[in-house]
């Protein structure tokens, strides 16, 4: 919060002496945040989730795995604030520690297939022959339902959060790269690239200078998509049985866990469950929030 | 209009065989020899060998490729490792929960998501509107399992109303058929119905703009018959499309929400295959629910020309 206020603030303190630092996307991003309070929220669940997930251990937390038999399903307490599970675990201190898998799953996906949706794209469109063959695989892992190819990709390889990763990553990558391509091919019939181009300057210098500048705001806002969606896609592989290993709680694995106990201890459901979906809720909201910012008429429509 | 069908059922061809070498390439790189788990456990290396050279294991990849492709077109999805029947049968014993499930989700989504839609569109920026969107933004963060939990808690254990579980046939009862899937049916539904509530309001404020809808409501007609006669009809088109691409989104539920609700169908099918390893079975699913996928999305671009007489192809 404190930092998107200092953001806010700086160039307002001096704008004629940095008329160039801050581009005009940059100053639509700070007004939609003004104008949508929500995305401000959506941001400050995100930083708190993130601090919970790093100060984990420092937050009243007990070891995560430890059994204690004698302390079983203890409902939540004042000494198990969430209860406990079948193993006498502390739920508490699970869930805490599971919001480290799913930040770190989120966030890792969404960095990794837009870095490789991006590269990919970028080349695609740009040429034509690469374009053809990308394209229809592209077409063709799209046409497999995100989470059926994420399951696929877990079955052939051991259970770790670093598999879960790179299965996410190969199942959301193709929207990235079909988005990214658009994105170029319009842009390379602009004037300005038409002028760069008879202007004698070679092809990657367009592409960095000419056409990246253009899609990093999309591609950040498709970013905050995929990384929602990577985190219910984790949380969908942990319960199923072909996610995070069982020895690392994640909020997907702590609910398989409770799902044949429903009927005696639902906490051990419910906690886990609004965590993810508020965090997954905050990440949307500020989604929302940078896309009405970008297009302030689609802003009117969605 | 032919020359289009033809391009479309091509391309949709070339789709399939990406998804097909895709499905394959990932039978190839399983882990293990099949050939030594057919034999079993007090196999010879000899028996190994010879059950490589009858499945032709030794041969190039795209050799391997090629001849599953034909036994794919001969309805032969392969054998599963832990049941020793064939995936094809399997999946075809799985198939009425799974159709069930999908299609009472898809029909009642429609039915409420359209509507909601548009109305948010006809009172756009009143505080309908917003409640509208604001469901929808929730509707897109809460994953299908949490909601459906919610949903059991509340209305099979705390209130008694409808069974926490299970599944039975509409040959034994349309109600107690109807029963077992109005809990699964709302908690896989609630993501699609967002999804195409959001694009029925976008596409619908696009059409309210145009002069036609001016000239409609000018020449004294209701404005339920300009909402629905006049610019339902127009906003059709981006709704067909969402609601055949949201069709992903009701396959990955499934699997979820049958796991949630014990329902015996396919989605439950692949995790016990996960859960044993049992390749085929997960390859023949993916095969099956991609397949499905793009011929539906093949209809729903065909359909176009139900909403819009000028589009000729």
């Amino acid at each position: 919060m404190a930092r998107t206020a200092d953001i806010g603030a700086a160039p307002a303190a001096a704008p004629a002496a940095a008329p160039r630092s801050m581009s005009p996307t940059w100053r639509r991003f700070r007004e939609a945040f003004r104008r949508h309070p929500t995305a401000i929220l959506g941001a400050a669940i995100l930083i708190a989730m993130i601090a919970i997930a790093i100060f984990a251990p420092w937050l009243g937390t007990v070891d995560p795995q430890a059994v204690s038999p004698a302390k079983r399903l203890r409902p939540p307490s004042g000494a198990f604030w969430l209860g406990t599970d079948m193993l006498g675990r502390d739920v508490y201190s699970r869930v805490v520690f599971g919001a480290r898998v799913s930040l770190t799953v989120g966030l890792a996906v969404a960095a990794l297939s837009t870095l490789l949706g991006l590269t990919i794209g970028l080349v695609t469109g740009y040429m034509r022959r690469v374009d053809a063959v990308v394209m229809r695989v592209m077409d063709g892992l799209m046409s497999i339902p995100s989470v059926l190819l994420a399951i696929a990709l877990m079955a052939l390889t051991k259970a770790s959060i670093g598999n879960v990763i790179v299965a996410i990553t190969l199942a959301e990558m193709p929207r990235v790269v079909r988005l990214v391509r658009s994105l170029v091919l319009s842009l390379r019939e602009q004037t300005y690239v038409e002028a760069a181009i008879a202007a004698g300057t070679t092809l990657p210098r367009i592409l960095v200078r000419h056409i990246l500048p253009n899609i990093v705001a999309p591609l950040l806002v498709q970013g905050t998509y995929v990384c929602g969606s990577a985190m219910i896609t984790e949380a969908i592989l942990s319960f199923i049985g072909a996610g995070t290993p069982p020895n690392i709680p994640s909020w997907g694995n702590i609910m398989a866990e409770g799902r044949s106990l429903i009927q005696i201890a639902s906490y051990l459901i419910v906690f886990p469950g609004i965590c993810l979906s508020v965090t997954v809720l905050a990440v949307n909201l500020l989604g929302d929030g940078m896309r009405d910012a970008l297009d302030p008429r689609l802003a009117r429509r969605m | 209009m032919i020359a289009y069908i033809v391009r479309r059922l091509f391309s949709t061809v070339v789709v399939m065989a990406v998804v097909a070498f895709v499905v394959f390439s990932l039978l190839y790189l399983t882990p293990g020899d099949p050939a030594a788990i057919i034999a079993g456990d007090i196999a010879t290396d000899q028996d190994i060998q010879r059950i490589h050279m009858r499945l032709g294991l030794d041969d190039p990849f795209l050799v391997r490729f090629g001849r599953w492709v034909g036994s794919l077109a001969h309805g032969d999805l392969g054998t599963s490792i832990f049941t020793n029947l064939p995936v094809a049968q399997l999946i075809g014993q799985r198939v009425e929960p799974t159709l069930s499930l999908t299609l009472c989700t898809l029909v009642v989504s429609i039915l409420v998501a359209v509507p909601l839609g548009v109305v948010a569109a006809a009172k756009a920026g009143t505080w309908l509107d917003r409640a509208v969107m604001s469901f929808s933004v929730f509707g897109f963060s809460m994953p299908v399992f949490v909601f459906a939990y919610i949903l059991i808690l509340t209305f099979a254990v705390q209130l008694d109303w409808l069974p926490v579980q299970g599944y039975t046939n509409f040959r034994d009862g349309v109600w107690e058929w109807l029963r077992h899937l109005i809990l699964p049916s709302i908690a896989l539904g609630t993501v699609y119905v967002a999804l195409i509530t959001r694009m029925t309001r976008a596409s619908m404020l696009d059409v309210l703009a145009q002069d036609y809808i001016r000239t409609a409501e000018a020449k004294g007609l209701a404005p339920q018959q300009v909402l629905i006669g006049h610019a339902l009809k127009n906003a059709a088109i981006p709704v067909m499309t969402i609601i055949g691409v949201g069709i992903a989104l009701l396959i990955s539920g499934a699997i979820v929400t049958e796991t949630v609700f014990a329902l015996p169908g396919i989605g439950r099918l692949t995790v016990d295959a996960i859960l044993r390893r049992d390749y085929p079975i997960i390859q023949g699913v993916i095969l099956i629910f991609s397949a499905v996928y793009v011929l539906v999305n093949l209809l729903v671009d065909l359909s176009y020309v139900l909403f819009d007489p000028r589009i000729r192809y």
